[in-house]
């Protein structure tokens, strides 16, 4: 692997390329998050925006008390948000655990839904605290039983005491197994990494090491997917697109729950990365209640009064 | 009664640490009370204030740059120097301007615990006059008082060496450089002190004294476009509006004093504030 | 789904209809509104729509404006406790909050200014100037001014129009809290939150004659300087006609201070946090279209950054968001005059005539109205006419520099002084940088931030004195020891 030739695999270079990145200043980038908040997105624009987030949306369940009756229905919901609507788009993926992949295949299939993929969250989710070797064989197993995108985590502990290239050989070796079978979504786990300095240095190396995308959470550590780490991260997308002309995607998720949240993404997408990047292939959003907002809000766009959660269906 | 001629002084200018003459060659008589002659100081012109003002200006990153704790034991050692030259000071003041040798060593031992008393402030005027301003943002937020530049004096006529020392001392405790132009009619005491200056680790070009008349030198001291600021508590008081319209070309900061106190430093002292995030 | 690559924002214009404009205005003097005689139109400077007719105040009007203030000042004002001052303060504070949004929208009319400013920035701002200088009052001596302070007398205050009512709450509210009553005199283009603020003083029950507000151009504002009447001016403009204001208080006892011009540098070095930078530098030179006597708009760059920071900078630049400054997605609105237009048109003209390369973003600027693209000059030098004077409209020089001492060397050779930007993530360098530079403010990793608690004002030609914070206060207090 030629890691886009920035990188030559060796701790020293790798040290190299995370020492050329430049700072983040907390405080500015909170203030530029917050000024793209102030977005007033109206009629046209909100309805685009809407429709755009849904096809967003990955899916989620990732509760030790799921099981298949609950996994199936979350597929029937990904395929048709809304029964009484058909123009309501499919969601991007289904993201569930490991051993719920074939289930989440198999029923997407049966109900006219091949065009939504599975995610399988992956190497030790949500932790991460396993050996490489478990970890590769959970990745194995989620590829096998039929996932197309694999939501891997970092291991945060080896990412704070600065062991990057142990952080960057995992992904490697977890890109290797995903291969062309699947698509790589590398989990910062934000809310451990704590400064926006390491959110940008965990992009930088996570792209390196072959990630299709890079994703703030696991949905288990608040906080999660603030606007500021997803500017961060976005911007650390676009600059990575300057230096070598691929596009790797990025995925928000946890604590985006409604349609406001969501459409402040698309804004911080729209005017930081880019509007090439407006497109499922480039741009999820991990949500579990986020969907049934964004349809209420669609809802209300097309009826003109405010809808009630009684008219939407929970799962 | 000996019959030895003594040795008279020559009295200079004193410009970037040195003593030169006049460029103009001129000089004026100095006369005591009496009438009787005493000396002929330099009558300075333009050209010599041009010289101090690139001296000053040369020497003022330097001065600003000095400790607090630095400054504070050079203007001390002025003080000690003056202190152990006090009979030259007191005979000069005694034969120039006709006053009591009492009243002549008070104004001296004035002058002295005047310098202390400055000498004390250079390290407590930022804590004074600073803030901390609790600004509604995570932004660590402060302002300090700075040096403002070159500041030229002029020293009041009377008494001719305490009130040069509050010409000059208040000026170089906010880290400003000095051109001063000391008292007309008796000049002595401030071109001895220079003689004090000179040998109180005062860096060169810090305090420069001028010799000479005010009508002639206050105007192009007003106009000067690389002087910030001046002290007019040695001029007239009709004086005032011309120096104060020719001023505003380069809005110079332009005061006069009736006494010494921390507000007499801080006229020639620049706010700055600075904001800086607070954050990870 | 079809795919569509552009996020077109929908127009979301804020509504007009909160407020209500008179055809015609008059004065606001001793309490009451006064017909003016002669007057003039006040426009929108985004659609060239007249708004109202404008008062020109002569002689007479600010005659009869300073006697009552000085009655006011005498027979009320001055014999009020502090305590009781004060108090009349947080009212207006607290009316300014509740009819915000009418001051947002009326100072965007009349401004050009984007509504997102004038309602996140401005009129917030104005508010908080009022709260914070209202606890001053009841406290003054123990601002550090001596034990017995007290105030000039009548202050006149005459105030631009790039901020119009932020202005007026810079001047308005120390020289009240410090016991002052005020004749102000609001900018010629800019007249009408001025006159919505006499509304908040008719609410606020302040007593009357304590603030009166003539309108009128430089003609007006000559008056009230010369005005035998008045103990104190503040004004906020020009540094050319500062120094006339100057010249004409020199053979007076008026006490006065000056905010005026600037030429800001903004160093990036090249440790700096790139993109917090570029957001630095768009704040710095095109918040208020570059209307800000504080604005960054020398962009001086360390030379092993340069072409990274110039491509991010006009990438970024090109989603500046242009045009009608009611939506409340626009970055950048109208220029304030058609005389500002020109003048901005004529220093960029010599700015390509010296041979620097002009880039303005690409934007659609509207057919009526005055506008100006954002715009940047590279390979700019010292000796540029857009490297030293004031163009006060969004464009930005840009330099660059190889070593830090030549960065404020740079940054220091200009007779102005108003403010400066640092950015560096090396501490020990932002503070060497804050020290050698030559400003009243500095921004270190961050550009035009403002808060009335903290003091601002210029070195050297850009000003006499401070506004805000405990330094500000002096400015209208008598008692320190110069004079």
């Amino acid at each position: 692997m030629n890691f886009y030739g920035l990188v030559d695999g060796t701790e020293a270079s790798l040290k190299k390329y995370m020492g050329s990145l430049s700072g983040v200043d907390q405080v500015g980038a909170d203030a530029r998050a917050a000024m793209l908040g102030t977005r007033s997105i109206k009629t046209t624009s909100k309805r685009w925006a809407i429709d755009t987030a849904i096809s967003m949306v990955d899916l989620t369940t990732l509760e030790g008390a799921d099981t298949p009756g609950k996994v199936k229905a979350l597929c029937t919901k990904a395929v048709r948000p809304d029964p009484t609507d058909l123009s309501v788009p499919s969601v991007g993926a289904v993201c569930v655990y490991n051993d719920m992949v074939e289930i989440a295949r198999t029923h997407l299939d049966l109900i006219g839904g091949k065009h939504v993929g599975v995610a399988a969250v992956s190497t030790a989710f949500p932790s991460g605290r396993a050996s490489m070797a478990v970890k590769i064989q959970d990745t194995k197993d989620a590829i096998e039983a039929g996932a197309s995108e694999i939501d891997m985590v970092i291991d945060r502990g080896a990412f704070l005491s600065g062991r990057y290239i142990e952080v960057f050989d995992e992904i490697v070796k977890i890109r290797e197994v995903c291969g062309t079978k699947a698509h790589l979504k590398v989990i910062f786990e934000t809310g451990e990494l704590v400064t926006y300095d390491n959110v940008r240095k965990a992009s930088f190396l996570a792209m390196a090491a072959g990630a299709d995308f890079i994703k703030t959470s696991t949905g288990k550590v608040a906080p999660a997917a603030t606007a500021p780490v997803v500017l961060v991260m976005l911007e650390a997308v676009r600059d990575f697109y300057a230096m070598t002309q691929v596009r790797i995607g990025v995925k928000p998720a946890g604590g985006i729950r409604n349609t406001k949240d969501a459409i402040k993404q698309l804004v911080l997408v729209n005017e930081t990365a880019g509007p090439e990047w407006l497109k499922p292939s480039l741009f999820r959003i991990g949500a579990s209640a986020l969907l049934n907002d964004l349809l209420m809000q669609r809802m209300k766009m097309d009826d003109g009064y405010y809808a009630s959660p009684q008219y939407v269906t929970i799962d | 009664m000996s019959n030895r001629i003594d040795v008279k002084k020559t009295y200079k200018l004193f410009i970037n640490g040195a003593f030169p003459r006049t460029e103009s060659g001129r000089t004026y008589e100095v006369k005591n009370a009496k009438g009787v002659f005493i000396a002929n100081p330099c009558l300075a012109s333009r050209k010599d204030l041009k010289e101090a003002v690139v001296a000053a200006r040369a020497a003022q990153p330097g001065w600003n740059k000095a400790t607090a704790y630095n400054k504070g034991q050079i203007l001390y050692r002025l003080a000690e120097m003056l202190e152990g030259r006090r009979a030259q000071f007191v005979e000069e003041i005694v034969t120039v301007t006709g006053v009591s040798k009492a009243k002549a060593e008070k104004e001296v031992t004035d002058s002295v615990d005047r310098l202390v008393w400055y000498a004390g402030w250079t390290d407590k005027i930022p804590s004074l006059s600073g803030a901390l301003n609790p600004v509604a943002g995570p932004y660590y937020n402060f302002t300090i008082p700075e040096s403002m530049g070159v500041i030229a004096a002029i020293a009041p006529e009377t008494p001719s060496l305490l009130g040069l020392i509050d010409s000059i001392a208040p000026i170089i405790v906010g880290g400003n450089t000095v051109v001063v132009l000391a008292s007309t009619k008796a000049p002595l005491s401030a071109m001895s002190f220079a003689e004090v200056i000179a040998t109180s680790d005062v860096p060169a070009g810090v305090i420069n004294i001028l010799t000479g008349k005010k009508d002639e030198i206050t105007p192009w001291m007003a106009s000067h476009m690389d002087i910030d600021g001046l002290d007019i508590s040695g001029l007239g008081a009709k004086k005032h509006v011309d120096v104060k319209t020719s001023g505003t070309e380069n809005l110079k900061r332009i005061y006069s004093f009736k006494s010494a106190d921390p507000g007499r430093i801080l006229a020639f002292m620049e706010n700055k504030t600075v904001w800086h995030p607070i954050g990870l | 789904m079809e795919e569509k690559l552009s996020f077109e924002y929908a127009p979301a214009p804020e509504s007009r209809a909160l407020v209500t404009i008179k055809p015609k205005y008059g004065h606001f003097i001793g309490g009451k509104f006064v017909a003016g005689s002669k007057h003039f139109p006040t426009i929108n400077p985004a659609t060239e729509e007249v708004l109202s007719q404008i008062s020109l105040a002569g002689k007479a009007d600010v005659d009869a404006a300073v006697k009552a203030a000085r009655k006011a000042y005498t027979t009320t004002w001055s014999k009020m406790s502090g305590k009781e001052r004060g108090k009349y303060l947080f009212r207006i504070a607290r009316i300014m909050q509740e009819r915000s949004r009418e001051f947002a929208v009326l100072e965007t009319l009349d401004n050009g200014k984007p509504i997102r400013e004038s309602r996140d920035v401005d009129v917030p701002l104005a508010a908080a100037h009022f709260f914070y200088h209202a606890g001053w009052a009841d406290k003054l001596e123990y601002a550090g001014l001596g034990t017995t302070p007290k105030a000039h007398g009548v202050a006149g205050q005459i105030i631009p129009w790039n901020f119009p009512l932020l202005m007026l709450a810079w001047k308005v509210a120390p020289a009240l809290a410090a016991g002052n009553t005020v004749l102000l005199k609001p900018a010629e283009t800019t007249s009408l939150t001025a006159l919505l603020f006499a509304e908040v003083c008719q609410q606020a029950e302040l007593p009357a004659g304590v603030v009166n507000i003539v309108t009128g151009d430089g003609s007006t504002g000559a008056l009230i300087v010369n005005h035998p009447g008045i103990d104190k001016i503040a004004f906020t403009g020009s540094t050319e006609v500062g120094k006339i204001i100057a010249r004409a208080v020199a053979p007076t006892n008026k006490s006065v201070t000056l905010e005026l011009g600037g030429k800001a540098a903004n160093i990036i070095f090249e440790d700096a946090a790139i993109d917090e930078s570029i957001e630095g530098i768009v704040n710095g030179i095109f918040f208020n279209q570059g209307h800000v006597c504080c604005a960054g708009s020398r962009l001086i760059l360390q030379e092993s950054i340069a072409d990274e920071v110039i491509e991010k900078l006009k990438n970024r630049m090109a989603k500046i968001r242009v045009g009608d400054p009611m939506d409340k997605n626009t970055d950048l609105g109208a220029i304030n005059s058609k005389e500002q237009l020109l003048k901005i048109r004529e220093l960029s003209a010599a700015g390509d005539s010296e041979g620097a390369q002009r880039w303005s973003a690409p934007c659609d600027l509207p057919g009526k109205g005055f506008w100006f693209a954002p715009t940047i000059f590279t390979g700019v030098t010292q000796a540029h006419r857009i490297a030293r004077e004031e163009i006060f409209g969004p464009v930005l020089s840009v330099l660059t520099f190889r070593t830090p001492q030549e960065a404020v060397d740079k940054a220091n050779n200009t007779p102005f002084g108003l403010s400066a930007g640092i950015w560096s993530e090396k501490g020990s360098k932002v503070l060497w940088a804050s020290q050698q530079l030559r400003a009243g403010v500095i921004w270190a990793n961050t550009f035009n931030k403002f808060d009335p608690t903290s003091p601002f004002g210029g070195y050297k030609e850009s000003g006499w004195g401070r506004e805000g914070g405990r330094h500000g206060l002096s400015a209208y207090l008598k008692g320190v020891s110069h004079e």
